[in-house]
Formats: C-alpha cells, sequence, structure tokens
C-alpha cells in the first residue's frame, strides 16, 4: 500500500545498493570534469569570454569539441568549468529562471540577478555542485564580469580566469590587460590566454571558442581558432587487397525473397499532416 | 575521541585568510582591510573588497571562508533594508550585530566566519562589534580579526591611545594593516578603509607600492657583509715571505 508521507529532504536508500555493488567490484563511472581553462575579459565596449574545449573523463578526452560557453539570456553569457553535468544543468536552470524573472518584472534581466540566483542556489548546496563559473555580460548598468566559485563566494574583477588552466591563462592576463582596450585586442589577449591553457595545462585542449558582448550585440564565436587540427597522415596505411590470405569463400544472400510495390501518391501533401 | 575541527576549511573553498580591522574614535569608526583571498596556494582575487556594506553607516569587515561571510553578509544585509522598512528609521549598529550574531552562532557548526561589525548610529554614536568563529558577541574600542591579526596583537596593544581624531585612527589602521600584511602570508594586496560618520562614508585606499615602510631586513650573512666588516677593522692580509 501507497504511503501517503513524502519525508522532506533527500532519499539516500540507493546509497546501500551502490555501496554492495561497488564492493563487488562494479565501480561507479568517473564524472566527466571539464579539466578546462575559461576566461572573461572587460574591453572598452564590453565583455569577451573565453573557452577551451576539451571535455575529459578521467585521463581520457571524452568530448574534443564541447561547448562550455552556455547561454543565459541574449546578453548574458556563462562559461562553466569543473563537473560537465553541474555546470550544464546549473546554467539551463538559470537561464530558465532569468527568463521568467524578466517576464515578471517587465525588465530586461540583470547579470547581478544571475550571480545572485547562481551563488545563492550553489551556497545551499555547499559545494557538491561543482560548477566554477565565468559569469558576463552587458545590462541597463553597463558590462558586468563575475567569478562563482563552487561553495558560492563571488569575485566582481575586470578579468578573471578559472579551471585546471587558470594559473596559465591569468599569467597572460596580468602581463597583457589593459583598460579601454579595443574589440580586436581583446580578442587576441583572451586567445592567448586559452591557449596558454591549452598548451600548458594537460585538462584543456583543442579548440578556442570566444563570445563577445556589448551592449548592442552578442557575437558567439564558436571555434574561432582550431590551433590543434589533425595534420594530414604522412603515409597511407591501408593494407593492400590480398594481404590477409583466405582458405576458402562462401558468399549467402541475406534477402532470401523480396516483392517490389509502387506505393501510388494521391495527391501533393495528402499522406500526412505536418502543419 | 578526537578533536574535530569544525571550523576549517573544505578542500577546494576559498579562503579569505586576511588582516581586518575596526577602530572607534570620537566622531566614527576607521574599518579597514587587506584585500587578498586565496584557494589554497593561489591567491584568486588580489583586489578583493572586504568591507561589505549592510547598511547606510553600518559595514562589516569579512574573514574565514568567503562563499559562508558572503552568504551571512547577504542576510543581514536583507535582514537590515527589511528593519528600516518596518520600523521606518535606520537600524542601530547593536541590532545588526546582533543579527551577524544570530546567523553566526546557530550555524556554528557549519560555518567559518570571523566578521567585524562596525558604524555609526544616533542613539549611541560609533561603536564595533568583534564575532569571532564561535559566534560570540564583544563590544570593543578596536577590534582585529583573521590570520594576520595574530601578528600585530602585540603592536595594537602597545599603540592605542583613546582619545585619538580622524586622522591618527586612520594612520593607526593602516600601520597595522601594513605590519599584518608584510608577516602574514594569506595578507596582502592593497589597504582598503572606511571611514564611517554621522555625515558619510568615505572610502580610502592604499596602493600596494604605497604600503607603509617598516624594519625591511638587512642580509647580515655574505660576501658583502664580510668585505665591510674587513674594510672597517682595517685588517691587512699578512705579508708572506717569498
Amino acid at each position: 500500500m501507497a504511503s501517503v508521507f513524502s519525508s522532506p529532504g533527500f532519499n539516500f536508500s540507493n546509497e546501500l545498493r551502490n555501496n554492495f555493488i561497488s564492493d563487488k567490484g562494479l565501480h561507479l563511472p568517473k564524472a566527466t570534469s571539464t579539466g578546462t581553462t575559461i576566461v572573461g575579459c572587460l574591453f572598452k565596449d564590453g565583455i569577451v569570454l573565453g573557452a577551451d574545449t576539451r571535455a575529459t573523463e578521467g585521463p581520457i578526452v571524452a568530448d574534443k569539441n564541447c561547448e562550455k560557453i552556455h547561454y543565459i539570456t541574449n546578453n548574458i553569457r556563462c562559461c562553466g568549468a569543473g563537473t560537465a553535468a553541474d555546470t550544464e544543468f546549473t546554467t539551463a536552470l538559470i537561464s530558465s529562471n532569468m527568463e521568467l524573472h524578466a517576464l515578471s518584472t517587465g525588465r530586461p534581466a540583470r547579470v547581478v540577478t544571475a550571480m545572485t540566483m547562481l551563488k545563492q542556489m550553489l551556497f545551499r548546496y555547499q559545494g557538491h555542485v561543482g560548477a566554477a563559473l565565468v559569469l558576463g555580460g552587458v545590462d541597463a548598468t553597463g558590462p558586468h564580469l563575475f567569478t562563482i566559485h563552487p561553495h558560492g563566494s563571488t569575485d566582481k574583477l575586470p578579468y578573471v580566469t578559472m579551471g585546471s588552466g587558470s594559473l596559465a591563462a591569468m599569467a597572460v592576463f596580468e602581463s597583457g590587460w589593459r583598460a579601454n582596450m579595443e574589440r580586436d585586442e581583446a580578442l587576441s589577449l583572451v586567445k592567448a590566454a586559452i591557449s596558454a591553457g591549452i598548451f600548458n595545462d594537460l585538462g584543456s585542449g583543442s579548440n578556442i571558442d570566444a563570445c563577445i558582448i556589448t551592449a548592442s550585440s552578442t557575437e558567439m564565436l564558436r571555434n574561432v581558432e582550431m590551433p590543434n587540427a589533425r595534420v594530414q597522415k604522412e603515409r597511407t596505411y591501408v593494407f593492400r587487397r590480398g594481404t590477409t590470405a583466405w582458405k576458402s569463400e562462401s558468399v549467402r544472400d541475406l534477402i532470401v525473397d523480396e516483392t517490389v510495390t509502387q506505393v501510388l501518391s494521391t495527391g501533393a501533401g495528402e499522406a500526412m499532416d505536418t502543419t | 575521541m578526537d578533536h574535530i575541527d569544525w571550523n576549517r576549511l573544505k578542500t577546494g573553498e576559498v579562503n579569505l585568510g586576511t588582516s581586518i580591522m575596526a577602530v572607534q574614535f570620537d566622531g566614527g569608526v576607521v574599518i579597514g582591510a587587506d584585500s587578498r583571498t586565496t584557494t589554497g596556494s593561489y591567491i584568486a582575487n588580489r583586489v578583493t573588497d572586504k568591507l561589505t556594506h549592510v547598511h547606510d553607516r553600518i559595514y562589516c569587515c569579512r574573514s574565514g571562508s568567503a562563499a559562508d561571510t558572503q552568504a551571512v553578509a547577504d542576510i543581514v544585509h536583507q535582514g537590515l533594508q527589511m528593519y528600516s522598512q518596518t520600523a521606518g528609521e535606520a537600524p542601530s549598529v547593536h541590532h545588526a550585530a546582533s543579527l551577524f550574531q544570530r546567523v553566526c552562532y546557530e550555524n556554528k557548526d557549519a560555518l567559518s566566519a570571523g566578521i567585524i561589525v562596525a558604524g555609526w548610529d544616533k542613539e549611541v554614536g560609533p561603536s564595533v562589534y568583534n564575532i569571532p568563529l564561535g559566534g560570540g558577541l564583544f563590544r570593543q574600542p578596536w577590534a582585529i580579526g583573521g590570520s594576520g591579526s595574530t601578528y600585530v596583537y602585540g603592536y595594537c596593544d602597545a599603540t592605542y591611545k583613546e582619545g585619538w581624531g580622524r586622522d591618527e585612527t586612520v594612520t593607526f589602521v593602516k600601520n597595522t594593516l601594513a605590519l599584518a600584511m608584510a608577516r602574514d602570508g594569506s595578507s596582502g594586496g592593497v589597504i582598503r578603509m572606511c571611514v564611517i560618520t554621522e555625515d558619510n562614508v568615505e572610502r580610502l585606499f592604499v596602493p600596494g607600492d604605497e604600503l607603509p615602510k617598516f624594519w625591511e631586513g638587512r642580509e647580515v650573512l655574505g660576501a658583502t657583509a664580510l668585505k665591510n666588516r674587513a674594510a672597517d677593522k682595517g685588517v691587512v692580509p699578512m705579508a708572506v715571505e717569498a
């Protein structure tokens, strides 16, 4: 008989089962981590965000070209480092709530609103949601750039880096960033910072994504640079026919009996209603 | 049972390390902090603002876990906004400090937060309240906190005098923080200060290369030192017979 009482809080009854199975030798799969180098940088007209595109599962590259710059609203984007599922779902949830907030208040949403929603959610989970984010955007009050750590602390800065490649990228920023840079300068600086992460950090790699947000537009530059494209192989490795000798051959038709009937069309677009 | 350190930061948590202080003077309070936030040994933010506004004339200095103190300050900020709307007047510093204390004490096992609340109100004038890790509330004429404070208790005890004006208090805060930042690895960067009086809140900034300098140290052992010593004493090498 079903119980009408639903207890508050999380249900941990699967933990017993998981521990039992783990002891028998079948372990839980390791969460995909984005390893990552993500950066954000303030320039004259707005914000430039940058990210690499490697997703790792332990030592293996799970995705060579994943997207780490997530959509929050039209003029707000969020780069995510840490556990891939956590960054994906957290940013999707806040994106949805931001849309509802904008409809409810009748105003375009602000970057600080997204930041507050994100930090309050991450703090509530006490660091168990492994999402380290770089949030940037332009709203009615101007351009803003924030960094949000998994435990829920935030920093507001003109240039930020997160992820395993953050130290390499920060070195580039610390030597290259100036106030009021032009768009092209800012974009090259971001590309240089991400490259530093890609080539010096094992957890980051593949291509560079960038996103330029200004008051008037948001430009998503997917794979703006691909410094790790596969080179053409130096020789052909195809085996010549006859490399492997065979002793006997038997060919069998898989289609035993088949009759083909023409289906007459009764009129234009009558078969299915696809309006 | 082994002693469990409840107040240690969890791995990966951002730490405010810190040197913070607040000093009361006749017309108001001066609060100050360094600007370093660390994650392990990496400095996550070298220009942090640890002096957080919770009301028009009430500020708090945050030390400990960045996430915990930001969350607590946000809660108290909202509570004070609500209070000023319902009571129709500005809250007292004591009220703000009590709100902080309630959150810090009731969640003492989950939080790692050392907070100094300071400000000006019309009932009492200037006041400083220290709320260390356990959630106790202590009103003091001057308070220091954070990991860097341990290095400057002696300096503060020896230097502080009652009856100072604004400028002397600002100098006291600046010198104390500079000394703490020089000795504590988790403190550094720039000095941020606020002078809170009845009329306004004035923000002061001391960049890292303009910090007050004290004893910088001088190399005692080494070739240069030896050379100087020999020259001073007029030692002449012994003549060797051919």
